[in-house]
């Protein structure tokens, strides 16, 4: 089950969506909003997204997991909008059998959400800048210039 | 007569995202690419009206109706181009 929404995550609800009998074992990975990039101080995130095009590329990043691990229940649930300090922006649980499928193809999904869903940051730092994040900086910088 | 220009020409959506959208300053809008064309070549003729963009052609990647294609991905009319710049969800 993949989701892009607009609001809280409700975390327990999330893991408890995954439970099942058949299951040994739940791993979950939870990425909440950080008070720092680098040495800068960050006060709040902004997430957007092309949502059609984020959650077809989450059930594919699903069915790819599913593939390589024998798994019970996925979900994967992505936050839109402004994600405070210590809030989640992203929650992802896995349910299986073993503990060793529900680790590995945990971190399979987050790190695959990472590199392949259309889905973009904003830092908002503590002294008003307000920066596409990681190499989109860069740009950002050129755009200014010109 | 402009029938026949029509059929010689495709009507692509385009979308653009992020630092994309920033720079050209637009979200979407309509290309009208020849027959035959492939998705690379929106980036081509983004480059002739937003300059700004050409230099950053390399790390955009392109889908065509919800999905990564390759730049040589083979155009039909009326597709949706998107134009997505590194990604940095999580």
């Amino acid at each position: 089950m993949v989701q892009i929404i607009q609001s809280t995550i409700d975390i327990p609800k999330i893991i408890e969506s995954v439970l099942s009998r058949k299951s040994g074992g739940i791993d979950v990975f939870i990425g909440v909003t950080r008070d720092h990039s680098g040495s800068r101080s960050v006060t709040t995130l902004t997430y957007e997204a092309y949502e059609p095009m984020a959650i077809k590329v989450m059930e594919k990043i699903e069915q790819e997991a599913r593939t390589r691990w024998p798994l019970n229940e996925v979900a994967m649930i992505h936050r839109l909008g402004e994600v405070r300090l210590s809030e989640a922006s992203v929650v992802i649980a896995v349910s299986a059998a073993h503990r060793n499928e529900a680790f590995e193809a945990c971190r399979y999904l987050i790190d695959q959400l990472k590199k392949e869903v259309p889905i973009w940051k904003i830092e908002h730092f503590a002294d008003g800048a307000v920066e596409r994040s990681g190499s989109l900086k860069e740009v950002r910088r050129e755009a200014e210039v010109r | 007569m402009s029938r026949t220009v029509l059929s010689s020409s495709l009507s692509i959506q385009i979308r653009l995202f992020s630092v994309a959208r920033d720079l050209a300053g637009f979200d979407v809008g309509t290309l009208r690419l020849r027959t035959g064309a492939c998705a690379g070549d929106v980036m081509t003729e983004l480059g002739k009206i937003h300059p700004q963009l050409i230099k950053w052609t390399d790390s955009i990647r392109l889908a065509v109706n919800l999905e990564y294609v390759t730049n040589d991905y083979l155009l039909h009319d009326g597709d949706e181009v998107a134009v997505i710049p590194p990604v940095s969800g999580g």
